[in-house]
Protein backbone atom coordinates (compact mmCIF):
# COMPACT_ATOMS: atom_id res chain seq x y z
CA UNK A 1 0.00 0.00 0.00
CA UNK A 2 0.86 3.24 -0.54
CA UNK A 3 2.31 5.91 1.71
CA UNK A 4 0.74 8.95 0.44
CA UNK A 5 -1.55 8.51 -2.36
CA UNK A 6 -3.26 11.79 -3.90
CA UNK A 7 -5.27 11.45 -6.93
CA UNK A 8 -6.49 14.37 -9.45
CA UNK A 9 -5.97 17.26 -6.43
CA UNK A 10 -7.04 20.45 -7.31
CA UNK A 11 -5.76 23.94 -5.83
CA UNK A 12 -7.83 26.97 -6.28
CA UNK A 13 -6.96 30.41 -4.66
CA UNK A 14 -9.80 32.75 -4.67
CA UNK A 15 -8.04 35.99 -6.49
CA UNK A 16 -9.64 39.34 -7.49
CA UNK A 17 -10.06 37.97 -11.04
CA UNK A 18 -11.19 35.34 -10.46
CA UNK A 19 -10.21 31.62 -9.40
CA UNK A 20 -6.42 30.73 -10.13
CA UNK A 21 -5.82 27.53 -10.51
CA UNK A 22 -2.28 26.71 -8.77
CA UNK A 23 -2.33 23.09 -9.07
CA UNK A 24 -4.86 21.28 -11.95
CA UNK A 25 -5.26 17.80 -11.63
CA UNK A 26 -1.71 16.31 -10.10
CA UNK A 27 -1.87 12.54 -9.10
CA UNK A 28 1.12 10.85 -7.47
CA UNK A 29 2.31 8.16 -5.11
CA UNK A 30 5.03 7.62 -2.54
CA UNK A 31 5.28 4.11 -1.20
CA UNK A 32 7.60 3.36 1.77
CA UNK A 33 11.43 3.97 1.76
CA UNK A 34 11.14 5.36 -1.53
CA UNK A 35 12.38 8.62 -2.41
CA UNK A 36 10.42 10.69 -4.72
CA UNK A 37 11.39 13.82 -6.74
CA UNK A 38 8.77 16.60 -7.66
CA UNK A 39 10.66 18.84 -10.39
CA UNK A 40 9.63 21.98 -11.37
CA UNK A 41 10.43 25.78 -11.54
CA UNK A 42 8.57 28.52 -9.64
CA UNK A 43 4.57 28.76 -10.35
CA UNK A 44 4.80 24.57 -11.39
CA UNK A 45 2.60 24.14 -8.18
CA UNK A 46 5.00 21.53 -6.65
CA UNK A 47 5.07 23.38 -3.40
CA UNK A 48 1.77 23.96 -3.40
CA UNK A 49 0.83 20.48 -4.06
CA UNK A 50 2.70 19.44 -1.10
CA UNK A 51 1.62 22.46 1.38
CA UNK A 52 -2.23 20.97 0.35
CA UNK A 53 -1.60 17.49 1.76
CA UNK A 54 -0.12 18.93 5.09
CA UNK A 55 -3.21 20.98 5.02
CA UNK A 56 -1.13 24.36 5.82
CA UNK A 57 -2.61 26.44 2.92
CA UNK A 58 -4.98 29.50 4.23
CA UNK A 59 -8.26 29.52 4.01
CA UNK A 60 -8.63 31.22 0.72
CA UNK A 61 -7.62 28.40 -1.15
CA UNK A 62 -9.70 25.62 -2.30
CA UNK A 63 -8.50 22.46 -2.14
CA UNK A 64 -10.41 18.88 -3.90
CA UNK A 65 -9.17 15.66 -4.31
CA UNK A 66 -10.49 12.40 -5.45
CA UNK A 67 -8.24 11.09 -3.31
CA UNK A 68 -5.58 12.22 -0.58
CA UNK A 69 -4.76 9.40 1.71
CA UNK A 70 -1.83 8.97 4.41
CA UNK A 71 -1.69 5.46 5.12
CA UNK A 72 -5.28 4.06 3.66
CA UNK A 73 -6.86 6.89 5.70
CA UNK A 74 -8.47 10.06 3.82
CA UNK A 75 -6.73 13.32 5.40
CA UNK A 76 -9.59 15.86 3.74
CA UNK A 77 -12.41 13.72 5.43
CA UNK A 78 -11.24 13.23 9.03
CA UNK A 79 -12.03 16.12 11.80
CA UNK A 80 -8.84 18.80 11.91
CA UNK A 81 -7.95 17.89 15.23
CA UNK A 82 -7.53 14.33 14.20
CA UNK A 83 -5.29 15.80 11.29
CA UNK A 84 -3.22 17.67 13.38
CA UNK A 85 -2.26 14.52 15.33
CA UNK A 86 -0.56 13.17 11.65
CA UNK A 87 0.77 16.05 10.39
CA UNK A 88 4.07 16.75 12.38
CA UNK A 89 4.15 13.90 13.56
CA UNK A 90 4.04 11.04 10.52
CA UNK A 91 4.39 13.85 7.91
CA UNK A 92 6.63 16.11 8.33
CA UNK A 93 8.23 18.92 6.52
CA UNK A 94 11.53 20.67 6.16
CA UNK A 95 11.41 24.61 4.76
CA UNK A 96 13.28 25.63 1.91
CA UNK A 97 14.74 29.16 4.10
CA UNK A 98 16.13 27.69 7.72
CA UNK A 99 16.81 30.53 8.85
CA UNK A 100 13.19 32.02 8.02
CA UNK A 101 11.26 28.78 9.06
CA UNK A 102 12.66 29.02 12.60
CA UNK A 103 11.39 31.06 15.29
CA UNK A 104 13.76 33.63 16.28
CA UNK A 105 12.59 34.59 19.62
CA UNK A 106 13.18 30.68 21.02
CA UNK A 107 16.19 28.59 21.28
CA UNK A 108 16.37 25.84 19.00
CA UNK A 109 15.98 23.25 22.06
CA UNK A 110 12.60 24.96 23.07
CA UNK A 111 11.74 24.89 19.60
CA UNK A 112 12.57 20.84 19.17
CA UNK A 113 11.89 20.05 22.73
CA UNK A 114 7.80 21.61 21.77
CA UNK A 115 7.41 19.05 19.27
CA UNK A 116 8.47 16.35 21.02
CA UNK A 117 6.08 17.84 24.58
CA UNK A 118 3.04 17.67 21.54
CA UNK A 119 2.76 15.00 19.84
CA UNK A 120 5.03 12.58 21.92
CA UNK A 121 4.10 13.46 25.77
CA UNK A 122 7.49 13.10 27.24
CA UNK A 123 8.65 14.73 30.17
CA UNK A 124 11.31 17.48 30.57
CA UNK A 125 13.90 15.06 31.50
CA UNK A 126 13.37 12.60 28.22
CA UNK A 127 12.72 15.67 25.97
CA UNK A 128 15.99 16.92 26.33
CA UNK A 129 17.69 13.41 26.00
CA UNK A 130 15.85 12.88 23.10
CA UNK A 131 16.48 16.24 21.55
CA UNK A 132 20.65 15.45 22.00
CA UNK A 133 20.04 12.10 20.46
CA UNK A 134 18.57 13.85 17.28
CA UNK A 135 20.85 16.88 17.09
CA UNK A 136 23.89 14.23 17.19
CA UNK A 137 21.94 12.33 14.59
CA UNK A 138 21.82 15.29 12.29
CA UNK A 139 25.17 15.94 12.68
CA UNK A 140 25.50 19.01 15.10
CA UNK A 141 28.56 19.23 17.11
CA UNK A 142 28.34 19.86 20.79
CA UNK A 143 24.32 19.11 21.13
CA UNK A 144 23.92 19.97 24.94
CA UNK A 145 25.28 23.36 24.41
CA UNK A 146 23.77 24.15 20.91
CA UNK A 147 19.81 23.48 22.36
CA UNK A 148 20.47 26.53 24.46
CA UNK A 149 21.04 28.57 21.15
CA UNK A 150 18.75 31.02 19.04
CA UNK A 151 18.90 30.77 15.60
CA UNK A 152 20.65 33.58 15.02
CA UNK A 153 23.47 32.50 16.44
CA UNK A 154 23.86 29.44 13.92
CA UNK A 155 24.81 29.05 10.58
CA UNK A 156 22.49 28.96 7.30
CA UNK A 157 23.45 25.09 7.15
CA UNK A 158 23.32 24.63 11.19
CA UNK A 159 19.98 25.81 11.02
CA UNK A 160 18.71 23.73 8.16
CA UNK A 161 20.33 20.69 10.27
CA UNK A 162 17.80 21.63 13.36
CA UNK A 163 15.04 22.24 10.95
CA UNK A 164 15.39 18.25 9.84
CA UNK A 165 16.33 17.03 13.49
CA UNK A 166 12.90 18.72 14.49
CA UNK A 167 11.09 17.09 11.47
CA UNK A 168 12.65 13.67 12.71
CA UNK A 169 11.72 14.43 16.47
CA UNK A 170 8.49 11.93 15.91
CA UNK A 171 10.02 9.38 13.89
CA UNK A 172 7.89 10.44 10.85
CA UNK A 173 6.94 8.08 8.07
CA UNK A 174 6.70 10.52 5.46
CA UNK A 175 9.43 13.86 4.84
CA UNK A 176 8.91 16.01 2.45
CA UNK A 177 11.96 18.07 1.77
CA UNK A 178 11.02 21.47 0.10
CA UNK A 179 13.98 23.08 -1.78
CA UNK A 180 15.80 21.36 1.16
CA UNK A 181 19.20 23.23 -0.44
CA UNK A 182 18.72 25.92 -2.15
CA UNK A 183 20.12 28.96 -0.06
CA UNK A 184 23.35 26.61 0.54
CA UNK A 185 26.39 26.43 -0.33
CA UNK A 186 27.27 23.83 -2.78
CA UNK A 187 29.53 21.83 -0.33
CA UNK A 188 26.99 22.29 2.55
CA UNK A 189 24.40 20.99 0.15
CA UNK A 190 26.24 17.87 -0.39
CA UNK A 191 26.65 17.25 3.32
CA UNK A 192 22.49 18.14 4.02
CA UNK A 193 21.80 15.74 1.23
CA UNK A 194 23.69 12.97 2.15
CA UNK A 195 22.40 13.49 5.43
CA UNK A 196 18.91 13.24 4.08
CA UNK A 197 19.68 10.38 2.03
CA UNK A 198 21.11 8.14 5.16
CA UNK A 199 18.58 8.88 7.09
CA UNK A 200 16.35 7.75 5.01
CA UNK A 201 17.64 4.47 4.61
CA UNK A 202 18.20 3.89 8.21
CA UNK A 203 14.71 5.19 9.25
CA UNK A 204 13.09 3.35 5.82
CA UNK A 205 10.98 6.98 5.45
CA UNK A 206 9.17 7.63 2.25
CA UNK A 207 10.69 10.95 1.12
CA UNK A 208 9.48 13.06 -0.96
CA UNK A 209 12.26 15.86 -2.38
CA UNK A 210 10.91 19.36 -4.04
CA UNK A 211 13.13 20.65 -5.94
CA UNK A 212 13.86 22.74 -9.17
CA UNK A 213 17.81 21.67 -9.35
CA UNK A 214 18.43 18.99 -11.47
CA UNK A 215 21.55 17.58 -10.21
CA UNK A 216 19.62 17.17 -6.49
CA UNK A 217 17.12 14.69 -8.81
CA UNK A 218 19.99 13.23 -10.10
CA UNK A 219 21.85 12.81 -7.01
CA UNK A 220 18.44 11.42 -4.62
CA UNK A 221 15.88 10.54 -6.48
CA UNK A 222 14.10 6.98 -7.15
CA UNK A 223 11.50 8.11 -9.06
CA UNK A 224 10.68 11.38 -10.67
CA UNK A 225 7.16 13.59 -11.15
CA UNK A 226 7.66 16.62 -13.72
CA UNK A 227 5.36 19.34 -13.13
CA UNK A 228 4.43 22.38 -15.04
CA UNK A 229 1.95 24.77 -14.59
CA UNK A 230 0.01 22.67 -11.92
CA UNK A 231 -0.09 20.11 -14.39
CA UNK A 232 2.08 17.23 -13.97
CA UNK A 233 3.87 16.71 -17.18
CA UNK A 234 5.80 13.48 -16.82
CA UNK A 235 6.33 10.56 -14.11
CA UNK A 236 9.12 8.23 -14.65
CA UNK A 237 12.11 6.42 -12.53
CA UNK A 238 15.04 8.92 -12.57
CA UNK A 239 17.17 6.35 -14.75
CA UNK A 240 15.07 6.55 -17.76
CA UNK A 241 13.57 10.09 -17.56
CA UNK A 242 17.88 11.73 -17.65
CA UNK A 243 18.16 8.67 -20.44
CA UNK A 244 15.05 8.54 -22.41
CA UNK A 245 12.56 11.79 -21.47
CA UNK A 246 9.37 11.54 -22.75
CA UNK A 247 7.92 14.41 -22.65
CA UNK A 248 9.47 17.91 -24.45
CA UNK A 249 9.34 20.17 -21.59
CA UNK A 250 12.11 17.51 -19.63
CA UNK A 251 13.87 17.02 -22.96
CA UNK A 252 13.91 21.52 -23.38
CA UNK A 253 14.23 21.15 -19.37
CA UNK A 254 17.41 19.09 -19.21
CA UNK A 255 18.93 20.68 -22.74
CA UNK A 256 18.90 24.12 -20.79
CA UNK A 257 21.38 22.60 -17.78
CA UNK A 258 24.73 24.75 -18.59
CA UNK A 259 26.64 21.33 -18.24
CA UNK A 260 24.91 19.70 -21.68
CA UNK A 261 25.65 22.50 -23.32
CA UNK A 262 26.85 21.93 -27.28
CA UNK A 263 27.74 25.23 -28.99
CA UNK A 264 28.31 28.55 -27.68
CA UNK A 265 24.57 29.51 -27.28
CA UNK A 266 22.10 27.50 -24.78
CA UNK A 267 19.16 26.48 -25.79
CA UNK A 268 16.04 28.07 -24.35
CA UNK A 269 13.07 26.48 -22.98
CA UNK A 270 10.40 27.98 -25.21
CA UNK A 271 12.35 27.32 -28.66
CA UNK A 272 11.77 23.53 -27.26
CA UNK A 273 8.73 23.11 -26.40
CA UNK A 274 5.19 23.71 -27.26
CA UNK A 275 3.60 25.06 -24.22
CA UNK A 276 -0.13 24.01 -25.22
CA UNK A 277 0.77 20.74 -26.83
CA UNK A 278 2.27 19.89 -23.50
CA UNK A 279 -0.31 21.02 -21.57
CA UNK A 280 -3.25 19.47 -23.43
CA UNK A 281 -0.99 15.85 -23.34
CA UNK A 282 -0.25 15.90 -20.09
CA UNK A 283 -0.48 12.71 -18.18
CA UNK A 284 -3.56 13.09 -15.85
CA UNK B 1 48.59 44.60 -24.39
CA UNK B 2 47.32 46.47 -21.33
CA UNK B 3 44.87 44.16 -19.14
CA UNK B 4 41.34 45.59 -19.07
CA UNK B 5 41.81 44.72 -15.28
CA UNK B 6 44.38 43.80 -13.41
CA UNK B 7 44.84 43.24 -9.57
CA UNK B 8 47.87 43.41 -7.81
CA UNK B 9 47.65 41.68 -4.53
CA UNK B 10 44.16 43.25 -3.00
CA UNK B 11 43.84 43.25 0.46
CA UNK B 12 40.72 44.39 2.43
CA UNK B 13 40.44 44.34 6.07
CA UNK B 14 37.09 45.26 7.68
CA UNK B 15 37.55 46.75 11.08
CA UNK B 16 34.71 45.70 13.80
CA UNK B 17 34.19 48.23 16.13
CA UNK B 18 34.40 47.19 19.69
CA UNK B 19 31.14 47.84 22.21
CA UNK B 20 30.96 47.13 25.71
CA UNK B 21 30.04 43.71 25.50
CA UNK B 22 33.07 42.73 22.72
CA UNK B 23 36.66 43.84 21.96
CA UNK B 24 37.54 45.49 18.41
CA UNK B 25 38.77 43.41 15.63
CA UNK B 26 39.72 42.89 12.40
CA UNK B 27 38.22 40.83 9.41
CA UNK B 28 40.53 39.95 6.51
CA UNK B 29 38.10 39.75 4.35
CA UNK B 30 40.86 39.20 0.99
CA UNK B 31 44.67 38.57 1.63
CA UNK B 32 46.31 39.78 -1.20
CA UNK B 33 44.52 38.44 -4.45
CA UNK B 34 46.05 39.05 -8.11
CA UNK B 35 44.79 38.33 -11.42
CA UNK B 36 44.15 40.22 -14.87
CA UNK B 37 41.17 40.03 -17.39
CA UNK B 38 41.62 40.87 -21.26
CA UNK B 39 39.31 42.58 -23.22
CA UNK B 40 35.95 40.47 -24.39
CA UNK B 41 36.91 37.92 -21.67
CA UNK B 42 35.44 36.41 -18.88
CA UNK B 43 36.35 35.76 -15.57
CA UNK B 44 34.98 33.52 -12.69
CA UNK B 45 35.45 33.75 -9.44
CA UNK B 46 34.08 30.89 -7.64
CA UNK B 47 34.01 30.00 -3.78
CA UNK B 48 31.30 30.03 -0.80
CA UNK B 49 29.82 32.07 1.11
CA UNK B 50 32.19 34.20 3.67
CA UNK B 51 35.04 33.70 1.08
CA UNK B 52 35.51 37.54 -0.02
CA UNK B 53 34.37 37.11 -3.78
CA UNK B 54 31.56 40.01 -3.45
CA UNK B 55 33.94 42.19 -1.42
CA UNK B 56 36.11 41.77 -4.29
CA UNK B 57 33.31 42.61 -6.56
CA UNK B 58 32.78 45.50 -4.63
CA UNK B 59 36.57 46.50 -4.92
CA UNK B 60 36.91 45.95 -8.73
CA UNK B 61 33.37 47.81 -8.94
CA UNK B 62 34.97 50.85 -7.00
CA UNK B 63 32.49 50.82 -4.25
CA UNK B 64 34.53 50.12 -1.39
CA UNK B 65 38.41 51.06 -1.47
CA UNK B 66 41.15 48.19 -1.19
CA UNK B 67 43.33 48.20 1.96
CA UNK B 68 46.68 47.73 0.49
CA UNK B 69 47.10 46.37 -3.67
CA UNK B 70 47.22 47.74 -6.56
CA UNK B 71 43.77 47.89 -9.09
CA UNK B 72 44.92 48.83 -12.42
CA UNK B 73 41.62 49.64 -14.75
CA UNK B 74 42.67 50.06 -18.52
CA UNK B 75 46.13 50.01 -17.28
CA UNK B 76 45.72 52.72 -15.24
CA UNK B 77 46.32 53.04 -11.28
CA UNK B 78 42.96 53.60 -9.47
CA UNK B 79 42.62 54.03 -5.43
CA UNK B 80 38.96 55.77 -4.52
CA UNK B 81 40.45 55.65 -1.08
CA UNK B 82 42.93 58.60 -2.08
CA UNK B 83 41.57 60.31 -5.49
CA UNK B 84 37.47 59.30 -4.86
CA UNK B 85 36.08 58.38 -7.70
CA UNK B 86 35.61 60.14 -11.29
CA UNK B 87 32.53 59.82 -13.19
CA UNK B 88 34.73 58.41 -16.10
CA UNK B 89 35.87 55.93 -13.80
CA UNK B 90 32.32 55.02 -13.17
CA UNK B 91 31.26 54.53 -16.81
CA UNK B 92 33.97 52.08 -17.20
CA UNK B 93 32.93 49.87 -14.63
CA UNK B 94 29.45 48.56 -14.08
CA UNK B 95 27.61 45.94 -11.92
CA UNK B 96 24.64 43.64 -12.06
CA UNK B 97 23.82 42.16 -8.58
CA UNK B 98 22.15 39.07 -7.77
CA UNK B 99 18.70 39.78 -6.52
CA UNK B 100 16.68 41.48 -9.27
CA UNK B 101 13.72 42.49 -6.58
CA UNK B 102 16.17 44.15 -4.28
CA UNK B 103 18.29 46.14 -6.84
CA UNK B 104 15.76 48.15 -8.68
CA UNK B 105 13.69 50.79 -7.26
CA UNK B 106 9.86 50.27 -6.54
CA UNK B 107 8.98 53.38 -7.17
CA UNK B 108 10.93 54.24 -10.35
CA UNK B 109 9.71 53.79 -13.50
CA UNK B 110 11.93 51.29 -15.87
CA UNK B 111 12.81 54.47 -17.91
CA UNK B 112 13.71 56.32 -15.17
CA UNK B 113 15.74 53.37 -14.12
CA UNK B 114 17.82 53.08 -17.08
CA UNK B 115 17.99 56.85 -17.46
CA UNK B 116 19.47 57.33 -13.96
CA UNK B 117 23.22 56.20 -14.46
CA UNK B 118 22.95 58.77 -17.55
CA UNK B 119 21.76 61.92 -15.53
CA UNK B 120 24.46 60.91 -12.58
CA UNK B 121 27.40 60.53 -14.86
CA UNK B 122 26.88 62.41 -17.77
CA UNK B 123 25.52 66.24 -19.39
CA UNK B 124 23.07 64.37 -21.97
CA UNK B 125 20.17 65.53 -22.51
CA UNK B 126 16.86 64.21 -21.31
CA UNK B 127 15.35 63.12 -24.82
CA UNK B 128 18.67 61.76 -25.63
CA UNK B 129 18.25 59.88 -22.43
CA UNK B 130 15.13 58.29 -23.30
CA UNK B 131 15.89 57.29 -26.94
CA UNK B 132 19.39 56.06 -25.05
CA UNK B 133 17.01 54.32 -22.56
CA UNK B 134 14.47 52.71 -25.58
CA UNK B 135 17.76 51.05 -27.87
CA UNK B 136 18.94 48.97 -24.91
CA UNK B 137 15.58 48.36 -23.36
CA UNK B 138 15.03 46.31 -27.04
CA UNK B 139 18.58 45.35 -27.19
CA UNK B 140 18.05 43.49 -23.48
CA UNK B 141 14.91 41.58 -25.56
CA UNK B 142 12.52 43.68 -23.99
CA UNK B 143 9.72 46.21 -25.66
CA UNK B 144 9.15 50.12 -25.79
CA UNK B 145 5.55 49.39 -23.75
CA UNK B 146 7.41 48.49 -20.95
CA UNK B 147 8.97 51.64 -20.43
CA UNK B 148 6.72 53.33 -18.19
CA UNK B 149 6.10 50.19 -16.13
CA UNK B 150 7.29 49.86 -13.05
CA UNK B 151 9.37 46.71 -11.47
CA UNK B 152 6.81 44.83 -9.53
CA UNK B 153 5.06 44.36 -12.93
CA UNK B 154 8.45 42.36 -14.24
CA UNK B 155 9.08 38.47 -13.83
CA UNK B 156 12.32 37.88 -12.09
CA UNK B 157 13.88 37.06 -15.42
CA UNK B 158 12.67 40.32 -16.90
CA UNK B 159 13.62 42.56 -14.05
CA UNK B 160 17.67 40.67 -14.26
CA UNK B 161 17.40 41.85 -18.15
CA UNK B 162 16.48 45.44 -16.57
CA UNK B 163 19.53 45.33 -14.07
CA UNK B 164 21.50 44.66 -16.92
CA UNK B 165 20.28 47.14 -19.30
CA UNK B 166 20.90 49.43 -16.59
CA UNK B 167 24.49 48.41 -15.68
CA UNK B 168 25.01 48.85 -19.96
CA UNK B 169 23.38 52.27 -20.12
CA UNK B 170 26.74 53.68 -19.86
CA UNK B 171 28.75 51.58 -22.32
CA UNK B 172 31.18 50.29 -19.52
CA UNK B 173 34.01 48.48 -20.51
CA UNK B 174 33.90 46.04 -17.60
CA UNK B 175 30.61 44.33 -16.37
CA UNK B 176 30.71 43.02 -12.92
CA UNK B 177 27.72 39.67 -12.21
CA UNK B 178 27.29 39.20 -8.91
CA UNK B 179 25.75 35.96 -8.98
CA UNK B 180 23.19 37.01 -11.75
CA UNK B 181 21.25 34.22 -12.65
CA UNK B 182 21.21 32.43 -8.93
CA UNK B 183 17.79 33.71 -8.21
CA UNK B 184 16.33 32.65 -11.50
CA UNK B 185 14.85 29.62 -12.60
CA UNK B 186 16.30 27.00 -15.29
CA UNK B 187 14.66 28.11 -17.79
CA UNK B 188 15.20 32.01 -17.38
CA UNK B 189 18.60 31.06 -16.29
CA UNK B 190 19.48 29.92 -20.07
CA UNK B 191 17.99 33.19 -22.05
CA UNK B 192 19.62 35.75 -19.28
CA UNK B 193 23.23 33.72 -20.04
CA UNK B 194 22.70 33.53 -23.21
CA UNK B 195 21.85 37.08 -23.29
CA UNK B 196 25.12 38.06 -21.53
CA UNK B 197 26.80 36.09 -24.08
CA UNK B 198 25.06 38.05 -26.67
CA UNK B 199 26.17 41.34 -25.37
CA UNK B 200 29.71 40.21 -24.53
CA UNK B 201 29.94 39.76 -28.51
CA UNK B 202 28.36 42.68 -29.75
CA UNK B 203 29.96 45.17 -27.38
CA UNK B 204 33.36 43.70 -26.60
CA UNK B 205 32.63 43.45 -22.78
CA UNK B 206 34.37 42.65 -20.21
CA UNK B 207 33.08 40.22 -17.35
CA UNK B 208 33.94 39.34 -13.71
CA UNK B 209 31.36 36.95 -13.21
CA UNK B 210 30.98 36.13 -9.31
CA UNK B 211 28.93 32.47 -8.53
CA UNK B 212 28.96 29.35 -6.53
CA UNK B 213 27.13 27.51 -9.76
CA UNK B 214 29.99 25.54 -11.13
CA UNK B 215 28.08 24.43 -13.85
CA UNK B 216 27.17 28.13 -15.03
CA UNK B 217 31.21 29.18 -14.88
CA UNK B 218 31.74 26.34 -16.92
CA UNK B 219 29.71 27.32 -19.28
CA UNK B 220 30.51 30.77 -19.48
CA UNK B 221 34.36 31.18 -18.47
CA UNK B 222 37.20 31.70 -19.98
CA UNK B 223 39.12 31.95 -16.80
CA UNK B 224 38.68 30.74 -12.98
CA UNK B 225 39.92 31.98 -10.11
CA UNK B 226 38.63 30.07 -6.81
CA UNK B 227 38.49 31.21 -3.41
CA UNK B 228 38.75 30.10 0.27
CA UNK B 229 38.89 32.28 3.25
CA UNK B 230 40.16 35.51 0.99
CA UNK B 231 42.57 33.79 -0.44
CA UNK B 232 42.80 32.65 -4.41
CA UNK B 233 43.68 29.29 -4.04
CA UNK B 234 43.13 28.19 -7.43
CA UNK B 235 43.69 30.65 -10.68
CA UNK B 236 44.25 29.29 -14.23
CA UNK B 237 42.00 29.04 -17.64
CA UNK B 238 38.73 27.12 -17.28
CA UNK B 239 39.90 23.60 -18.73
CA UNK B 240 42.97 23.64 -16.53
CA UNK B 241 41.21 24.52 -13.70
CA UNK B 242 38.63 21.75 -14.55
CA UNK B 243 40.61 18.94 -15.99
CA UNK B 244 43.05 19.37 -13.11
CA UNK B 245 42.14 20.81 -9.88
CA UNK B 246 45.67 21.17 -7.44
CA UNK B 247 43.74 22.58 -4.33
CA UNK B 248 41.77 20.13 -2.02
CA UNK B 249 39.23 22.71 -1.84
CA UNK B 250 38.76 22.64 -5.50
CA UNK B 251 38.66 18.99 -5.46
CA UNK B 252 35.68 19.19 -2.46
CA UNK B 253 34.06 21.69 -4.50
CA UNK B 254 34.07 19.82 -7.22
CA UNK B 255 32.80 16.26 -5.66
CA UNK B 256 30.31 18.31 -4.09
CA UNK B 257 28.66 19.58 -7.19
CA UNK B 258 25.67 17.37 -8.19
CA UNK B 259 25.91 15.25 -11.19
CA UNK B 260 22.84 15.14 -13.44
CA UNK B 261 24.66 12.79 -16.31
CA UNK B 262 22.76 8.98 -16.71
CA UNK B 263 26.05 7.85 -15.83
CA UNK B 264 26.41 9.03 -12.44
CA UNK B 265 22.76 7.75 -12.18
CA UNK B 266 23.51 4.63 -12.92
CA UNK B 267 26.51 4.44 -10.46
CA UNK B 268 24.48 6.02 -7.80
CA UNK B 269 21.70 3.21 -7.88
CA UNK B 270 23.95 0.35 -8.20
CA UNK B 271 25.89 1.79 -4.85
CA UNK B 272 22.16 1.88 -3.21
CA UNK B 273 21.46 -1.56 -4.65
CA UNK B 274 24.83 -2.82 -3.18
CA UNK B 275 23.97 -1.29 0.12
Amino acid sequence: MALLEIENLVVEFQTATGPFRAVDGVSLKVHESEVLAIVGESGSGKSVSMLAAMGLLPWTARVTADKLAFNGRDLLKMPSAERRKIVGKDIAMIFQEPIASLNPCFTVGFQIEEVLRIHMGLDRAARRKRAIELFEAVGIPDPGERLGHFPHQMSGGQCQRVMIAIALACNPKLLIADEPTTALDVTIQKQILDLLMKLQQEYRMGLIMITHNMGVVAETADRVVVQYKGRKIEEADVLSLFESPKSNYTRALLAALPENATGDRLPTISELFNEQQTLEGAAR
Amino acid sequence: MTHVLEARNLVRDYHIPGSLFRKARTVHALKGVSFSVDEGKTLAIVGESGCGKSTLGRIITLIDPATAGELLIDGKKVDIARDGLTTEMRRKVQIVFQNPYGSLNPRQKIGDILAEPLVINTKVPAAERRERAMTMLKKVGLEEKHYNRYPHMFSGGQRQRIAIARALMLNPKLLVLDEPVSALDLSVQAQVLNLLADLQDEFKLTYVFISHDLSVVRYIADDVMVMYYGEAVEYGSRDEVFSNPQHSYTKTLFAATPRADVASIKARLARKNAA
